[in-house]
């Protein structure tokens, strides 16, 4: 588990000064996703640590936000002024954004099975 | 004893161990409650836990820089594990780059919708020019969406709130909104859910199913990609560059 956490933010400091040397506007961790994934695929093995280690961490995935989400407790004053704006950017535009996402996939996905059928 | 007692107070204060472990003891209970609750989608663990915790920082007086010593070790991990959603990925791969075309598709379409319609919705609604800003990454995971926001002049702090009550709605609501448009494929399903509502999108995902969290953490990375590079672009767009 020790040496997974070591691979990992190895990782995320790698893609950190990738980042800085590059000026790439990307973030770190991002870039040591794409660094790990490569990795993985050059190896063509995944370590039961690394993975027991990443599902873990993954399994508690939301854990993480709670930190800055407690944040919300500096802008109660924009909250209140602008809550109208926010609320319809929160809520609708979310709902929006899950239904024009999973259907524009789901057009493509069919067309590419009838392209597919056709010829 | 009163004096007693505000020594402990000002001692636990002073150290980072009292709001990291209330942390972990407010998740837990959110988790609690959302499994008493046999699993409803309204009891999300995380809204639960920050709504605790904001409750017991006003009952103290604690202010949030103080509140963020002890929380920033939980808040740090998210570097590692946004570089772990690799691992899903990767056991994943033939069935991601069987619908490379459709992930693409999708890519675009969410990240622009995510983007153009928060900030177009928030306008028509009188928002402000740093609100608006703010809002330009909201479907971005968290860190990546705060150096986003510095960068074309919103509000980072702000913009971290929106982006977690974003992921809030996108997890309670995003599986029955898909089951209402019919889509019954846990790739597409879990990209939706990743593209919208990132992170905690995709640990609901993961409930979903492995493939489902492996199409939700590709989203995760992609959108956060594709935002960076397209944020400066809306905000021109809708005349905002401060």
């Amino acid at each position: 588990m020790i040496a997974a956490m070591a691979v990992l933010l190895g990782l995320q400091l790698m893609g950190e000064v990738v980042v800085q040397l590059s000026g790439l506007p990307i973030p770190g961790p991002v870039v040591g996703m794409v660094l790990l994934f490569i990795g993985l695929r050059w190896s063509e093995s995944l370590p039961d640590a690394l993975r027991t280690t990443a599902e873990t961490l993954l399994s508690h995935l939301s854990l993480l936000f709670i930190p800055a989400g407690v944040g919300i407790i500096q802008h109660g004053a924009r909250l209140v002024d602008e809550w109208q704006a926010l609320l319809a950017a929160i809520v609708l535009s979310t709902l929006i954004t899950v239904a024009v996402t999973a259907l524009v996939m789901r057009l493509v996905i069919r067309l590419q099975s009838g392209a597919r059928h056709d010829g | 004893m009163d004096k007693v007692l505000t020594n402990v107070w000002v001692y636990l204060t002073a150290s980072p161990l009292l709001w990291l472990t209330m942390t972990l003891l407010a998740y837990l209970a959110g988790l609690w409650l959302f499994r008493r609750s046999g699993g409803r989608a309204w009891f999300n663990p995380v809204a639960l836990a920050m709504a605790l915790l904001v409750g017991v920082l006003l009952l103290t007086g604690t202010p949030y820089p103080t509140y963020f010593q002890g929380a920033q070790f939980i808040h740090f991990l998210l570097g590692p594990a946004t570089v772990a959603l690799a691992v899903p990925l990767y056991l994943h791969w033939d069935r991601v780059r069987r619908l490379f075309l459709p992930i693409v598709a999708g890519l675009l379409a969410g990240s622009l919708t995510a983007s153009v319609s928060a900030i177009g919705l928030a306008w028509l609604l009188d928002g402000s020019p740093h609100t608006l800003r703010s809002l330009v990454p909201k479907s971005v995971t968290t860190p990546v969406a705060m150096g986003i926001a510095e960068k074309v002049g919103g509000i980072p702090s702000l913009t971290a709130v929106v982006v977690i009550l974003t992921g809030v709605v996108g997890a309670v609501a995003a599986p029955a909104l898909l089951n209402a448009l019919r889509i019954r494929d846990d790739a597409v399903k879990g990209f939706a859910m990743g593209i919208s509502a990132h992170g905690i999108g995709t640990a609901r995902a993961l409930q979903i199913s492995s493939l489902a969290g492996a199409f939700a953490g590709l989203a995760i990375g992609l959108n956060a990609l594709l935002t960076a590079f397209l944020a400066p672009l809306i905000v021109r767009l809708f005349n905002l560059t401060p």
